[in-house]
């Protein structure tokens, strides 16, 4: 087999620093403190599937509300002219070059009890009410940062689809529903997929938009890996074990998603 | 009598300040083969795309069997396009693909499997039902939309250059069985090409078009021997044509000379473009000819030479079987039957002889055209 050496540094990199950490949080899963090999992180995970199961709605929920939002915004951006679909891609960029953490923060002032929201609430003669340290709180800010990840590969779809496929399914009969229910949509679904894998894993895994607009008070997985190796409960052992099993949900996950799009999608050239 | 099923009335169109069609009128009858041939940018697909809907022209009427069409969407009407790239949908299969427009239809299923069959039968890819679009060759593709437009049962086929992404052993097959299909099914057909050999081997009617009119509209005999311009003469095969005056009738001077024709009716002493085929013109002697000239360049071709031959100043491109050398004088004879005269036009300044002649640069015009 010829050796290609432009991989190499690649190969060593991946090497270093994805096989070696990953088999050392492999290793650490199934090890503690005082014995060698044993299944006791995983019994001890096994007391947290609350909180496995409640990061798993939160990032489901907050991946659902972006595919409602993102999917038309996606399909009205790409029906643009080229150079106004670029102003609305830049439109969409532009958060993410500010820090993530001063966008959330953002938030929190404006969902706090005497926060913007609530004092113009009260403006306009109602009551205050309460929206920070609530699921509620916490789904709006993983939507609002995660949402770009849903519009940007969707609309990418989107535009590449040959305008010469639309006129054929008019050509054939279809009105525009039809073009878009039998046409459009089918041939997004790559873009649907990528877009899920994009806000899904890194809503259920996320620790700091919990943390700044849950308030400590909604546990998710990412608070509970933190905790272990930054908290002072200190237990790497039962941290690595849990973020191999986040690893695993997420794996399945999209294996799953994956497995509905390739039903609908033959074409193996736009996989994420 | 057959009844028209298109017309087109002063059609208009531009883009962006620049016209495209300018006053087409055009007359299209149930059941016919009709090539509109033109160079990229003729208007050709132009005309096509207003056929299908898919784009309505600034002014003029569409009839479709003598009703006005111009405000009926494309998929409201009676006509179904096969495609340049033929736009299959990649996520169907071959079956869907050309059950496409039954299921708008509702169809039932039994009636949608029988259909499908057909004509898939008919383009020869009976086996192919559960095949994936993608994974087919550009010829299977093509008979793919072929079945798909079909199953519609259109009234009229819209073909957009369908075979100009084929290989030439696959164009031929495929011209042989479009026409084959023209003639079992007696769907009026209308295709649109810039390859004048597949214009005059398939069509019963030929429009040659350029900068977005008519030039002419005839049979493939009619527009192969009787060109009425300059344009079509040079468009349609190779052809010298050659600045003369008509005498009178029956009787022209070019290159010097004084020649008899069969073409009557134009002013006498007015200036006219004659045209004589390269495969006319008879090779003899030098002394034996009506004119005589220097071969300048000889290129095989297969089934005969192409030389070209300098007569006072003019190169004429000739073909003869007989082998010649560059630098040989040789005789020329033209007999009446091979002189076509027609009326000077824009073009006849534009066309002038084989003097810039090579190959090469005929391939890369040829592959400008294409692109």
């Amino acid at each position: 087999m010829k050796i290609r050496w432009s991989l190499m540094p690649y190969s060593i990199w991946m090497l270093i620093f994805v096989l070696v950490p990953m088999s050392l949080v492999f290793i650490f899963s199934f090890t503690s403190s005082s014995s060698g090999f044993t299944f006791e992180n995983i019994v001890e995970a096994g007391k947290y599937s609350s909180v496995f199961l409640r990061s798993i709605v939160l990032g489901a929920v907050s991946t659902l509300i972006c595919l409602v939002l993102g999917y038309p915004a996606a399909y009205s951006i790409s029906k643009l002219s080229v150079k106004r679909q670029n102003v609305f891609i830049m439109l969409l960029m532009i958060p993410m070059w500010t820090s993530f953490l001063l966008r959330t923060y953002a938030w929190m002032t404006l969902l706090e009890y005497n926060g913007l929201i609530n004092k113009f609430i009260s403006f306009l003669g109602f009551s205050k009410f309460n929206m920070i340290n609530t699921p509620g709180a916490v789904v709006l800010g993983m939507v609002y940062n995660f949402l770009p990840y849903m519009i940007l590969p969707i609309y990418t779809v989107l535009t590449k689809i040959d305008k010469k496929v639309i006129e054929a399914a008019e050509d054939l009969g279809a009105g525009k529903a039809k073009v878009f229910t039998k046409v459009i949509f089918p041939l997004s679904i790559p873009g649907i997929i990528s877009g899920f894998t994009m806000v899904f894993v890194p809503s259920v895994s996320t620790f700091i938009i919990s943390k700044m607009l849950g308030g400590g008070s909604i546990l998710v997985i990412g608070d509970l890996i933190e905790m272990q190796f930054l908290g002072n409960t200190y237990n790497p052992y039962l941290g690595s074990c849990i973020s191999l099993i986040l690893m695993i949900i997420i794996m399945i996950c999209t294996g799953i998603m994956n497995c509905l799009g390739s039903e609908n999608v033959k074409d193996e050239n736009l996989v994420m | 009598m057959k009844s028209s099923i298109i017309t087109l009335d002063n059609i208009h169109v531009s883009f962006h300040g620049e016209v495209v069609l300018k006053n087409l009128n055009l007359n299209i009858e149930e059941g016919e083969f009709v090539t509109l041939l033109g160079p990229s940018g003729c208007g050709k697909t132009t005309t096509l795309r207003i056929i299908a809907g898919f784009l309505s022209p600034d002014k003029g009427s569409i009839f479709f069997k003598g009703k006005k069409i111009n405000k009926v969407p494309a998929h409201k009407r009676e006509v179904n396009t096969i495609f340049q790239k033929y736009a299959l949908f990649p996520h169907l299969n071959v079956y869907e693909n050309v059950a496409f427009g039954l299921r708008l239809q509702k169809k039932s299923e039994q009636e949608i499997e029988e259909k499908v069959n057909e004509m898939l039968r008919m383009v020869n890819l009976g086996g192919f039902v559960d095949r994936d679009v993608n994974s087919l060759s550009g010829g299977q593709q093509q008979r793919v939309a072929i079945a798909r437009a079909l199953a519609n049962n259109p009234k009229v086929l819209l073909l957009d250059e369908p075979l100009g992404a084929l290989d030439l052993k696959l164009r031929k097959d495929m011209q042989s069985e479009l026409k084959s299909i023209h003639q079992k099914t007696k769907i009026t057909f209308i295709l649109v090409t810039h390859d004048q050999e597949e214009a005059l081997s398939m069509s019963d009617t030929v429009v040659v078009m350029d900068k977005g009119t008519v030039q002419q509209i005839g049979s493939p005999k009619d527009i192969y021997n009787e060109p009425q311009n300059a344009f079509v003469a040079d468009f349609i095969g190779e052809s010298n044509i050659l600045p003369a005056v008509m005498i009178e009738d029956y009787k022209v001077r070019f290159s010097g000379k004084e020649f008899k024709c069969l073409d009557k009716g134009f002013e006498k002493m007015s200036a006219v473009d004659a045209v004589i085929r390269p495969e006319d013109v008879k090779v003899v002697s030098p002394n034996a000819g009506d004119i005589s000239g220097t071969v300048t360049s000889v290129t095989f071709k297969g089934v005969h030479n192409e030389i070209i031959v300098d007569v006072e100043g003019f190169k004429w491109m000739v073909q003869t079987t007989e082998s010649q050398e560059t630098g040989d004088e040789i005789g020329l004879v033209i007999r009446p039957n091979d002189i076509h005269i027609m009326k000077t036009s824009s073009y006849s300044a534009e066309v002038g002889d084989y003097s810039a002649f090579s190959d090469e640069f005929y391939e890369e015009h040829q592959h400008s055209l294409k692109s």
